[in-house]
Parts: C-alpha cells; sequence; structure tokens
C-alpha cells in the first residue's frame, strides 16, 4: 500500500484536522523511521512523508513483535495465560495480571478477600508510579537529555522492583495475582520496606521536578507540540494519562469503582492544552496522587486471607458467559474480554491493548511538525511494543 | 530570568554527582563479578527438584504424576513415567519418573509448575549464571542436573524449605499412623475371625490392606 491511500480524508466521520499540504515545489521525501531507530521503543517503523523538515503524511507500522498471544491464550487453561499477560506491558506486569484476574473473577463470580484487594491496589500504585518515573525518563531521553533524568527515574524504580521481587520473585514477571485473590501473602516486613520506600518517593519527584519542570529546553520544546483536541482524543477512544493531558476527565478508578478504589480519596489531574507538556505534567501528578492513594492503603490494610476458599489452581472451569474486565492501567484502558463455553480455556480472548489504541493518532498530532518533534510526540504516548503487537 | 530553571536543574545534578560519593542512597551500582547484591529470598530462576537423603536417585520425591507436563504454559517439561515402583519419602509405593528434561531455553519462570505440584517435588532455583556455549543439549536440562538435595532447598529458601518439611512430617505422620491403624485392626480381625458378628469399627480396617 503506498503512502497516498493512507491519507486522512478517506477516514469518513473524523473530526481530523486538515491534512497539510507540502508549500514549495519539488518531491516529498519518503524516510522509514525505524524499526530500528533507537527512538521506536523497539521494533517500529514510522513511515513518513517530509517536505523539507515538516512532515505532510504519517504512516504507522506495527506487527514485528506480534507473537499470537490472543491465539495462545485460547488453547491454553485460564491460569496458564496468567503468566503471559505479563509480557504484554513488560513495565507493568502487575496491572497486567489484575485486569485479566478482574476478567476471570467477572466470568466466574469469583470474591476477592479484603485483604487482597488492598494488595492488589499498593501494588497497582507502585506500578503506576515506576511506570511514569521511566516514561518521563525516556521522553527526556528522546528529547537529548542523554542518561540524567532517565538514570534518576531507574534508580527510583529500582527500589520499587526490589520490592516486587521479595514479593513476587520476580522483578518484572511478577505473575503474582490469581482468580480470587493473590498469590503469596505480603508479610509485615515487606510492608514496613514498603512503607520506607514510598516515604522516600515524595522527595524524589520533588528532585525530579526541580530537575525538569521548570527547565527552559523543556518548555521549549514541549509546550504547543503534539496537541490532541479533546474531541479527537474522546472519538479515537484513547484513554489514560494521554486523554487527561487533553483535558477530558476520564479515569477507570473513578468512573468504574473497580476493586475497592471508592475508598481512597484522591484527584485526578487534568491538562488543559493537549501538549506534550500537559501529557509530562499531568504524569508528575499522578505520581504524586499515587503516593496519596499507597499512604491510605498502607495504613489500612487489614489482616485475613488472601485467597477465596472456593478458588482452586487445577481444574478451573468457569460456567458459560461472557465477561468485559478494565483497570485504569498506568498507560489507559486495559481491557480483557473473555468468552467461556464451560471449558477449562476461553472461547475468545481478545486484550484492550491502551498501547495500540493510544497509538492511533499519531499522525493526527504529528502531521506539520518537525521531525525531530515526531520522536518527542511519540515518546509522549507512553507505548510498550509489547503491548502494542502483541 | 531565563535560564533559571536550566541552572537549578544543573544543581539538583551537581548534588546527585558530588553526593555519590558520601552517600549510599545516591550510589546504587555495583561491580557485578566482584561485588555482588544479596538475591531477595524469594527469588525465582528455573525449576529443580528436590531428593530427600544422600541418594539423588533413590530420594527423588517426583512421582512423575506428570501434572507440571500438562500445567507448564510454554509446554517445556517431559516426563517418562516408570514401568515399576520405588518407595516415596513416607513408604508408600510410587511409580517415578526414568526422564525428566527441563528445556530452560523455553522455560519462562513462571513456576506455575511449583504451584500444581501436589508432592512438593519441584521448586524454583535461585542459580542465574547459566550461560553455556552449547545453545540446544547446554540448555537441555536432565533429571539427574535437575536434581538438588532437600538441605540446599533449605539454603536457598529456608522459610518456605521448613514450611513444606513440617507439612511433609504431618502428612509421613498421618500415614504411619494409618498404617498402624490398618496393621491393629488387620491382626484384630485375623484374630476375630472365627466371631460371626463383626464390630462396628470393621469396614475402615478392612481398607487398609
Amino acid at each position: 500500500m503506498s503512502l497516498a491511500e493512507t491519507k486522512s480524508e478517506k477516514v469518513a466521520g473524523w473530526n481530523r484536522p486538515p491534512v497539510v499540504e507540502p508549500d514549495g515545489e519539488g518531491e516529498l521525501l519518503e524516510v522509514a523511521m525505524g524499526p530500528h531507530h533507537p527512538s521506536t521503543h523497539g521494533v517500529f517503523r514510522m513511515d513518513v512523508a517530509l517536505d523539507g523538515e515538516r512532515v505532510i503524511r504519517l504512516k504507522p507500522v506495527f506487527g514485528y513483535l506480534h507473537r499470537n498471544h490472543e491465539k495462545i491464550a485460547e488453547g491454553a487453561s485460564y491460569l496458564a495465560s496468567m503468566p503471559y499477560t505479563d509480557r504484554l506491558d513488560y513495565f507493568c506486569s502487575l496491572t497486567n495480571n489484575w485486569a485479566y484476574a478482574l476478567a476471570v473473577e467477572k466470568l466466574s463470580g469469583q470474591e476477592v478477600p479484603e485483604r487482597a484487594e488492598y494488595i492488589r491496589v499498593i501494588l497497582a500504585e507502585l506500578t503506576r508510579i515506576q511506570n511514569h518515573a521511566s516514561t518521563i525518563g525516556f521522553l527526556l531521553q528522546e528529547m537529548g537529555a542523554s542518561g540524567t533524568p532517565l538514570m534518576y527515574a531507574f534508580r527510583e524504580r529500582e527500589k520499587i522492583l526490589d520490592l516486587f521481587e521479595s514479593l513476587t520473585g520476580s522483578r518484572m514477571m511478577c505473575n503474582y495475582m490469581r482468580f480470587g485473590g493473590c498469590r503469596v501473602d505480603v508479610s509485615t516486613a515487606w510492608l514496613d520496606a514498603t512503607r520506607k520506600v514510598v516515604a522516600g518517593l515524595p522527595g524524589f519527584i520533588d528532585e525530579f521536578e526541580a530537575l525538569l519542570t521548570a527547565n527552559e529546553i523543556l518548555m521549549a520544546r514541549c509546550q504547543g507540540v503534539g496537541i490532541l483536541k479533546p474531541d479527537l482524543a474522546v472519538n479515537a477512544g484513547i484513554s489514560g494519562p494521554m486523554l487527561r493531558g487533553s483535558g477530558v476527565n476520564y479515569d477507570i478508578r473513578k468512573v468504574d469503582h473497580y476493586g475497592i478504589y471508592d475508598r481512597f480519596k484522591f484527584r485526578v489531574p487534568l491538562g488543559d492544552h493537549g501538549d506534550i507538556y500537559d501529557r509530562y505534567m499531568v504524569r508528575v501528578l499522578e505520581m504524586r496522587e499515587s503516593i496519596i492513594i499507597l499512604d491510605q492503603a498502607l495504613r489500612d490494610i487489614p489482616a485475613g486471607p488472601i485467597m477465596d476458599p472456593k478458588a482452586k489452581i487445577r481444574g478451573f472451569r468457569p460456567k458459560p458467559g461472557e465477561a468485559y474486565g478494565r483497570i485504569e492501567a498506568p498507560k489507559g484502558e486495559l481491557g480483557f474480554y473473555l468468552i467461556s463455553d464451560g471449558g477449562p480455556n476461553p472461547y475468545r480472548y481478545r486484550v484492550r491493548p491502551p498501547s495500540l489504541i493510544n497509538l492511533t493518532v499519531l499522525e493526527d498530532m504529528c502531521l506539520g511538525q518537525n521531525v525531530a518533534d515526531v520522536v518527542l510526540i511519540f515518546g509522549s504516548v507512553d507505548i510498550v511494543l509489547g503491548e502494542v503487537d502483541r | 530570568m531565563l535560564g533559571e530553571g536550566i541552572l537549578k536543574g544543573m544543581a539538583e545534578t551537581a548534588r546527585n554527582f558530588f553526593g555519590s560519593y558520601v552517600s549510599k542512597e545516591r550510589l546504587t551500582t555495583v561491580e557485578y563479578p566482584e561485588e555482588r547484591v544479596p538475591t531477595a529470598e524469594n527469588a525465582r530462576v528455573f525449576p529443580f527438584l528436590v531428593y530427600d537423603g544422600a541418594e539423588w536417585e533413590a530420594g527423588m520425591r517426583c512421582v512423575a504424576c506428570q501434572i507440571c507436563e500438562k500445567e507448564c504454559p510454554p509446554k517445556c517439561i517431559l516426563i517418562d513415567k516408570s514401568k515399576d515402583k520405588k518407595p516415596d519419602y513416607a513408604g508408600k509405593p510410587q511409580f517415578y519418573p526414568t526422564r525428566f528434561d527441563i528445556d530452560i531455553s523455553v522455560c519462562m519462570s513462571c513456576q506455575i509448575c511449583v504451584e500444581v505440584c501436589p508432592f512438593e517435588a519441584i521448586k524454583m532455583d535461585t542459580q542465574f549464571e547459566l550461560a553455556t556455549d552449547d545453545r540446544f543439549a547446554g540448555l537441555l536440562l536432565d533429571r539427574k542436573e535437575l536434581a538438588k538435595s532437600n538441605e540446599y532447598y533449605h539454603t536457598i529458601h529456608p522459610t518456605e524449605a521448613t514450611e513444606v518439611d513440617s507439612r511433609l512430617a504431618e502428612e509421613k505422620a498421618k500415614v504411619e499412623a494409618k498404617a498402624k491403624a490398618a496393621a491393629e485392626a488387620a491382626a484384630a480381625k485375623a484374630a476375630a475371625a472365627p466371631n460371626p458378628a463383626p464390630p462396628a469399627d470393621k469396614p475402615p480396617a478392612g481398607g487398609g490392606d
């Protein structure tokens, strides 16, 4: 398919910005950015048509990392898909576990004990903090601040990953949540260690903000670049910090009240302009709100069982039916849609990945911008290719 | 003032740079092969098979029930069941694996095999320096390479291993008590054989032979 066929007018009903027309004479330069470009976070290609430095058209090409996750899950038992969900968005394996467990629990009607719900919230918010910190680090890396902000973010991430390792046994591929609870219980020592790490996080975010927020170079590169209009964001199904950066107040923790999120007091940060700077700011403020949730959860966590007593590991067969479980993952709405025919494996297993759907508006944000800004806009979307291609 | 933000950021990096000479908080890396951070107790890498006693083949806990082979998500386990039986830790005759292979180039360290094993026979190792120059045979571990003693299990996961030992001891006591009760009942039955009316506690005794 040639680039001309991806012209935006062909997509009817979309509130798209007008296609940017080349102004000079001469031909457009077609450049394939990727799949091995260091800014593409993996193997991803952007076919861009350039008029000088301006982007006239952009076509995202993905699928290089496709590994048949949904079809494999349809042939495997429900439990056997749990470790594969770790590998979707490998930065946030615990929120992936939660979304899948939530869908299966909806399907089978299992109850989750109180303590397990608190553990899930604590782990999900820790995941959110480390994801947002490293996303900002990578964004700055792409801006040319080679190393420093990313290493500061990774230093904090390391502390959180150490907590994950001492609890779940693995730093990134946690495979921790089970249908009806969690795999192992948290110890008092682990909770104390978590409290200590959480107590140190506001200092880290202050330091991070002193380094970045008022930095003139960052403001010049980010403000007014890659604007995403709220109506386009809603129409395209964008979710997560990208949607809230455009000023749409939609947080599934507030909308769905899944788990026990209605017990915690926290605010949803919103952007004003929908540019890269707003998305950066929304992520920083979300980290601060996550710390507030963590403080409350670590204060209130009750004693008790961590598994539904009726839950069984082997021979799990939910009754026929369908369920959609979704959570507010760090990158946006992560949903799992399952159809059961009463057998040991799902009849249909579908992942609604936030990374892929947030990527669909890349062209709209990049048209008319410079090539150097495309890298930044792409970085501000916050994707993991493992989840885009599945 | 233009440039104030940059100066502020520079001050922050300077503080971190000079702080790294005095504070462990700001210098978190170690020189790896010479210096190591201790592994977490729960850490997991690849599975191994536990055996009791000194003889790996005689003491192996695995009874070749093939549940882990079936539940393994990437299907990296291959088990061949024996024809004959050998006594397990409680003295009960059980099958044993004549072949137990794990392809660790396929294994994804999810520890579902450990969760589903009803015999506490397969556990997760913490050994991670497994580099080899043989891509295929070097990464296909057979049952001899996988067998590790219970003492080794105690050194890598002390809390978990102690729990497992007490659970197994409990089960062994239960099995022995049952065997003893069965033997006593059999003896009583033999003694009481001429009597036409059996007492009420006979049926469990009949099941114990």
